[in-house]
């Protein structure tokens, strides 16, 4: 008499928590193992580390109701064709600076960090940098002097000066234009770049 | 020379002189205070080591909060001297520390309780604390001395690794798996002697889970996309699965030992939180998965399952309400209930309500990456972490003071119900001030202006944002206010109090 149902009953609940938890697990791992081969430097959602040597726009797809990166012909970096290898090696350069300058707690990248300066996914494609032919030039005087070429829109923050050197900021440059040509799913939603008319 | 050995002594001196002074101060401290540790386990009192440093570690995070949102309204205040990226660095950094201390404080507060046996391993234990205390300590005088260094591997490894949340330099990763592993050794090898229960078993399992996904986030990548994604594989399967699970194991055992409810339905409902929990939050990860370069059956997995998330948190309030009704909130530690009672409607209100308002990817496009973020991290992480860990730092000072009475009628009882309302008006008035500025972010900087830095700039500009800022500050120092009653209040209450506080049995 009076047995426990099962909803009730403790067993049942410890079994029902191991097969969820372990289920659970065990998909994300697959997805996990997808998801990284999908997403490996040089697959089509994440460029290789030559595309630096591209021009690189990010646009609108009226079908797929979404920006996507655009990848077009020839467009050199500081004038200079880089190899696999150089392109990769300068690519880590940028990246290992921007941690060990700590941007991501002013910055987001991928729209993660902190809020108290803009976004850098799409930064190299910003429309603050005016022109193409301006553009390597302003960022690499921004970066290894960003109080003197403040760029703080009215808001008087500017961004403290970070010890960048000339090679560091040219690697954070190239770096940024890497991720610029990541496929983000969209984000952010109907960005205008320095490339789009008026 | 004789110059130099005559400086030295001088410096020897003052130093010396300080000591003594410096011990005076403590000495003078310790007869003010009145804590008995005989009064305390061996276990327990390597427990309130982890709680002290715990309450000093959320000092800290108070206050370099309050110098980054002084930032927002004077960007020139500390500028190029503790720059913002700084004091938000160890404002977050210090939040992870101080609740993984109060937690590690907490387990070792009812290891003994629930295992029925001394802990094996105690000296083992307070070498670890003094190591980890030593550790973070440096870690912090590294972050504020150095601050950043140059594009290279030694930096990762000895200033910081520069990935929001787990900054550590890679030198202190590694001494946290250490003390970690210490401390896990000491909860296996303790239930082993005594005894195992299901509220053991989730532990250790919980445990193994909540080390292993720290490892996850130690290595660097050139590919950001693989880098964020191991870095989400931390913070989210922390916060919204293991840490989850450990409150639910923390709050279990507090249910059966504040109101006496029974082992069988606290265990059978652990049960099924983790499987709730689990259910939701392990492939929920997918709502960090949108925009990062990830495949598109992210969206629809992500918002899927983080949507259930809110489930087991409406769970976890319906079981605290329910057996603080049941048992008519009779309870000689009225400060800890209610604490607990806060962190079931926090976590609800900061993790379900305020998670589930962004987490489809429809509206996520919008609020990502703006303050609305912030809003839902700080309702979440006071409301659901901070709470729990206050509530036991009430449950020791009570054994602490040897078991005093703490229920109705206690004298100065406004204290601790005037830090209560402070530090829960303060948290919720940050967060209504950062929703309003994530609202004026969507709509300005992300839908009207595409997300340019110069809609970046024109949200930040706006009025209602700046306005919000400031209420920010304001509440920020609210907040503050509350923490400083709250330590007040838990180095006084109970002090003169002779009545005990009865036993409580299971019912
Ligand atoms: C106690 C549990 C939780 C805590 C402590 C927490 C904390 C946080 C924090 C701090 C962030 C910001 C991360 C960053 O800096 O980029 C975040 C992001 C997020 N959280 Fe939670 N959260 C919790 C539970 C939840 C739940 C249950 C949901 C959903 C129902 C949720 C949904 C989200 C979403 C969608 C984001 C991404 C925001 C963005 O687009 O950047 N969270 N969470
Ligand atoms: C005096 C009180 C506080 C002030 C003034 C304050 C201020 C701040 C500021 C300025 C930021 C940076 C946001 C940004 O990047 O724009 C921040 C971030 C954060 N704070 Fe606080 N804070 C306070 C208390 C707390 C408390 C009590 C908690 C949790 C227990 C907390 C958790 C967080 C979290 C999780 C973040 C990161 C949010 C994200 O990236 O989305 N803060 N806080
Ligand atoms: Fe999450």
């Amino acid at each position: 008499m009076n047995e426990t149902p099962l909803w009730a009953s403790e067993s049942f609940w410890k079994k029902t928590a191991i097969w969820v938890t372990a289920g659970s697990f065990l998909i994300l791992v697959v997805l996990t193992m997808d998801s990284l081969s999908k997403t490996s430097a040089g697959s089509k959602r994440v460029p290789a580390y030559t595309v630096i040597n591209k021009k690189i726009d990010y646009q609108y797809n009226k079908e797929l109701h979404k920006s996507m990166p655009v990848i077009g012909e020839n467009e050199f970096l500081f004038g200079k064709e880089y190899t696999e290898d150089e392109a990769r090696q300068l690519v880590d350069l940028g990246k290992k600076t921007t941690q060990a300058k700590n941007c991501m707690n002013c910055h987001t990248l991928l729209g993660n960090g902190a809020y108290y300066a803009p976004d850098l996914t799409k930064a190299w494609l910003d429309k603050g940098w005016i022109s193409r032919e301006m553009r390597e030039d302003m960022m690499v005087k921004f970066l290894m002097d960003p109080e003197n070429n403040a760029r703080t829109f009215g808001s008087n923050r500017k961004m403290p000066n970070l010890d960048i050197t000339e090679q560091e900021a040219r690697g954070i440059i190239a770096f940024l234009k890497w991720m610029s040509s990541i496929d983000t799913n969209g984000f952010p939603y109907n960005f205008k770049t320095i490339e789009a008319e008026e | 020379m004789s110059m130099n050995t005559s400086g030295l002594n001088g410096v020897m001196q003052n130093a010396a002189a300080l000591y003594e002074k410096s011990r005076a101060c403590l000495n003078n401290f310790k007869s003010w205070v009145q804590l008995d540790s005989s009064h305390l386990s061996d276990g327990r009192q390597l427990a309130v080591k982890y709680f002290t440093v715990a309450v000093i570690l959320f000092f800290a995070q108070i206050l370099f909060g309050l110098l980054a949102a002084t930032q927002f309204i004077y960007p020139g205040f500390l500028y190029e001297i503790l720059d913002f990226n700084v004091n938000r660095m160890i404002h977050i950094n210090a939040m992870i520390v101080w609740m993984l201390f109060g937690f590690i404080g907490s387990v070792y507060w009812f290891l003994e309780d629930e295992s029925g046996t001394e802990i094996v391993g105690l000296k083992l234990g307070n070498i670890a604390f003094w190591v980890f205390t030593g550790a973070v300590t440096l870690v912090v005088l590294v972050y504020l001395l150095v601050q950043i260094g140059p594009g290279k591997d030694s930096s990762l490894w000895f200033i910081n690794e520069g990935r929001e949340y787990i900054e550590a330099p890679r030198w202190a990763d590694v001494g946290i798996v250490l003390v970690v592993l210490i401390f896990f050794y000491n909860v296996v090898a303790t239930f082993s002697k005594g005894k195992w229960s299901g509220i053991a078993g989730v532990l250790t399992l919980d445990l193994v889970a909540l080390a292993g996904l720290y490892v996850a986030g130690m290595f660097y990548m050139t590919n950001i996309t693989h880098e964020q994604y191991w870095w989400w594989w931390v913070i989210h399967l922390w916060v919204e699965a293991t840490w989850e699970v450990l409150v639910g194991v923390i709050m279990a055992w507090s249910l059966m030992k504040l109101l006496g409810v029974r082992r069988k339905i606290v265990q059978t409902w652990l049960y099924i939180e983790v499987a709730l929990m689990f259910g939701s939050g392990i492939l929920g990860l997918g709502h960090h998965y949108f925009w990062i370069g990830t495949p598109e059956y992210w969206l629809t997995i992500g918002g899927f399952f983080s949507a259930l998330e809110p489930i087991p948190l409406v769970a976890m309030v319906v079981h605290a309400v329910y057996d603080a009704g049941t048992h008519a909130f009779k309870n000689g530690n009225h400060p800890a209930l209610a604490w607990i009672i806060a962190q079931a409607f926090g976590n609800f209100f900061g993790a379900g309500v305020w998670g589930f308002m962004h987490t489809l990817p429809q509206i996520n496009i919008f609020t990502h990456g703006t303050q609305w973020s912030a809003s839902h991290g700080h309702l979440a992480f006071f409301g659901a972490y901070a709470t729990i860990n206050i509530a036991f730092f009430y449950l020791a000072i009570q054994q602490w003071r040897g078991n005093v009475w703490m229920g109705g009628g206690i004298q100065n009882a406004w204290r601790w119900k005037w830090a209560l309302a402070l530090l829960n008006g303060g948290v919720l008035g940050m967060t209504i001030a950062l929703l309003i500025a994530g609202y004026e972010q969507s709509f300005i900087e992300r839908a009207v202006e595409g997300s340019t830095w110069g809609g970046y700039f024109a949200a930040q500009n706006h009025p209602s944002f700046q306005n919000a800022m400031g209420w920010r500050l304001f509440f920020g120092g609210m907040t503050f206010a509350g923490f400083i009653l709250l330590v007040w209040d838990l180095l006084t209450i109970g002090k003169s109090e002779t009545r005990k506080a009865p036993e409580i049995f299971e019912s």
